[in-house]
């Protein structure tokens, strides 16, 4: 009995808190009640969250091992693990807090350093945090599922640098990178106080966050880099590509809770998300198909799982805003623009892009973000600006994350390799990454 | 004695297996190999990076007989292994010195 008046207290913030909102929204993760959270939303993000970390590992994995040679299956492979645990540290560490607190128009703040205040409280308090950008689910999942994109992004720039880049600067490459590129972009586009968010650029689930962010880094990484030994001369080809497909598959049923899940809910837009990323993907993989069987002579099975990825991407940032006839065209230009990118415009330039990373992620996440600005619906986006003033805000946003992500990814990438040194030997490189620097093979 | 070896398609390999039975070879050793010959290699393109395939996939067989059956495998395996498009292969014959069986110590026809 002597807990009632403390449960009475409780009780009253617990219901003066929602009440504070008023006609202004919360602008700061705050504290309310467990009954205020939405089962069903809840149960959905919990699902999204899974399903993208499914797309690192092993959707990516595979996607990218199967393409790389024999030697180097396991390094490929490794690489997107030990990322994908080196950036979950760190997005404990201060990531989240700096992409998703309010702070200043380039950075959050510290309130949520090893997450704290990120709380469940059981009964008699029952209490919990949400996010302000996700108030009907735990930000405990909030955090999770945004983790999960986190990872990744640096994830997708791996494919640049396939072969060549020590394992030791790789690690360091991808915490600094985490840090100094991805979370500064997350928060200028995603949280309220960013200033891209402000200025009104649109990217539902990570166009330019994701996509133009991990592309301008892979083509940073494989300038710095250099090419492969005996790129353009030694046979180079995949080694597996149904581990390519598999992981491509992984990629394609994962990316629903990408885009879907970016909805922060279960509910009509994240439907349409992923409606729409369905159309976008079976569009730009045919036309990727067809645009290769007719300038090369063969449809093939890496080419259709390419142009598949390039759909996911390009309708990365409009998922939540277009309908699935636009949908169909940003798939269809998607495709075929990747395709030249990764074919031709890599060839003319002459780095050695060698999974294309940027040809496929870069290009495909400019295609898309900019489109989403020709081709956003009124209805289901809520957003009211002309075409043409939607298209320059995009333009805004892709030209400041082609800016900011190539120009601090080419400076750490330089700083590493003056100091501990970017790139394998020779010898190590000839050899294959796997048993110089793992000590370990496939046969 | 002779050593007939023989370059031949892959998926031809059980029906010339079938045909020099059929004339009396009760041994033959089978190896995957590569080469090229008047059928050229093969191109193959991933993401418009080009390779040409060189070395074609084949099987070598080789094939212990006593002189009197040689030209009988010979037979066979042409029957069998051929296509009539380019690439069906080629036939090696060589003289062989000595044969043994591990196993008994029997040495030349008796060990074939």
């Amino acid at each position: 009995m002597k807990k009632l008046p403390m449960l009475a207290f409780l009780t009253v913030l617990t219901l003066s808190v929602p009440a504070a909102w008023g006609d202004s929204a919360p602008t700061a993760p705050i504290l309310i009640g467990a009954d205020k959270i939405s089962a069903g939303d809840t149960a959905w993000m919990l699902t999204s969250t899974a399903l993208v970390l499914m797309m690192s590992i092993p959707g990516l994995a595979l996607f990218y091992g199967g393409m790389v040679r024999k030697k180097n299956v396991l390094a490929t492979l490794m690489q997107t693990f030990a990322i994908v645990c080196v950036v979950t540290i760190l997005w404990w560490l201060i990531g989240y807090s700096w992409a998703f607190t309010p702070g200043s128009k380039f950075l959050g703040g510290f309130s949520r350093a090893l997450f704290g205040g990120m709380t469940f409280m059981h009964d008699p308090v029952n209490q919990l945090s949400v996010s302000h950008l996700a108030l009907t689910i735990p930000e405990t999942v909030y955090a999770m599922f945004q983790l999960t994109f986190a990872v990744i992004t640096p994830a997708l720039i791996a494919g640049a640098f396939a072969d060549r880049m020590k394992f030791s600067a790789m690690l360091v490459f991808m915490a600094a990178w985490s840090l100094l590129v991805y979370v500064p972009i997350a928060h200028m586009v995603w949280e309220p106080s960013g200033w891209l968010s402000r200025a009104g650029v649109l990217d539902y689930a990570g166009g330019t966050v994701v996509h133009i962010n991990a592309g301008m880094a892979g083509l940073a990484s494989c300038i710095v880099l250099g090419k492969r030994l005996g790129y353009g001369r030694e046979r180079m080809p995949p080694h597996n590509l149904t581990l390519t497909l598999i992981g491509a598959s992984l990629l394609w049923v994962g990316w629903f809770g990408f885009n879907a899940g970016s909805a922060g809910a279960a509910d009509g837009r994240a439907g349409m998300a992923m409606l729409v990323t369905q159309m976008a993907t079976a569009a730009a993989a045919l036309s990727w198909m067809f645009a290769e069987w007719f300038a090369k002579g063969k449809p093939s099975v890496l080419g259709i799982a390419s142009g598949a990825v390039a759909g996911l991407v390009a309708i990365t940032p409009a998922s939540g805003y277009v309908g699935p006839t636009p949908a169909v065209a940003i798939g269809l230009a998607a495709g075929v623009i990747c395709f030249f990118a990764a074919t031709s415009l890599k060839h003319v330039l002459g780095y050695d892009d060698s999974l294309d990373a940027f040809g496929v992620h870069g290009i495909g996440g400019m295609v898309g973000a900019l489109l989403t600005g020709v081709f956003f619906s009124k209805e289901i986006s809520g957003v009211d600006n002309s075409i043409m003033t939607q298209f320059l805000i995009q333009l805004q946003g892709v030209a400041v994350t082609v800016i900011y992500g190539f120009a601090v990814s080419y400076l750490i990438l330089k700083i590493i390799d003056m100091t501990i040194g970017l790139r394998v030997t020779e010898e190590q490189e000839r050899e294959g990454l796997d048993i110089t620097l793992h000590g370990e093979s496939i046969e | 004695m002779k050593l007939i070896t023989a370059i031949i398609k892959p998926f031809k390999l059980d029906e010339v297996r079938g045909a020099v039975s059929d004339v009396g070879v009760r041994g033959l050793t089978v190896t995957e190999v590569r080469g090229f010959g008047r059928q050229r290699g093969h191109t193959e393109i991933y993401r418009g990076a080009e390779y040409v395939v060189e070395f074609v996939p084949k099987t070598k067989i080789e094939i212990a007989v006593d002189d009197g059956l040689v030209d009988l495998v010979i037979e066979a395996i042409m029957r069998s292994a051929k296509t009539g498009k380019v690439g069906d292969g080629k036939i090696f014959v060589f003289d062989l010195e000595q044969v043994v069986r591990i196993r008994t110590g029997e040495r030349d026809s008796s060990a074939i």
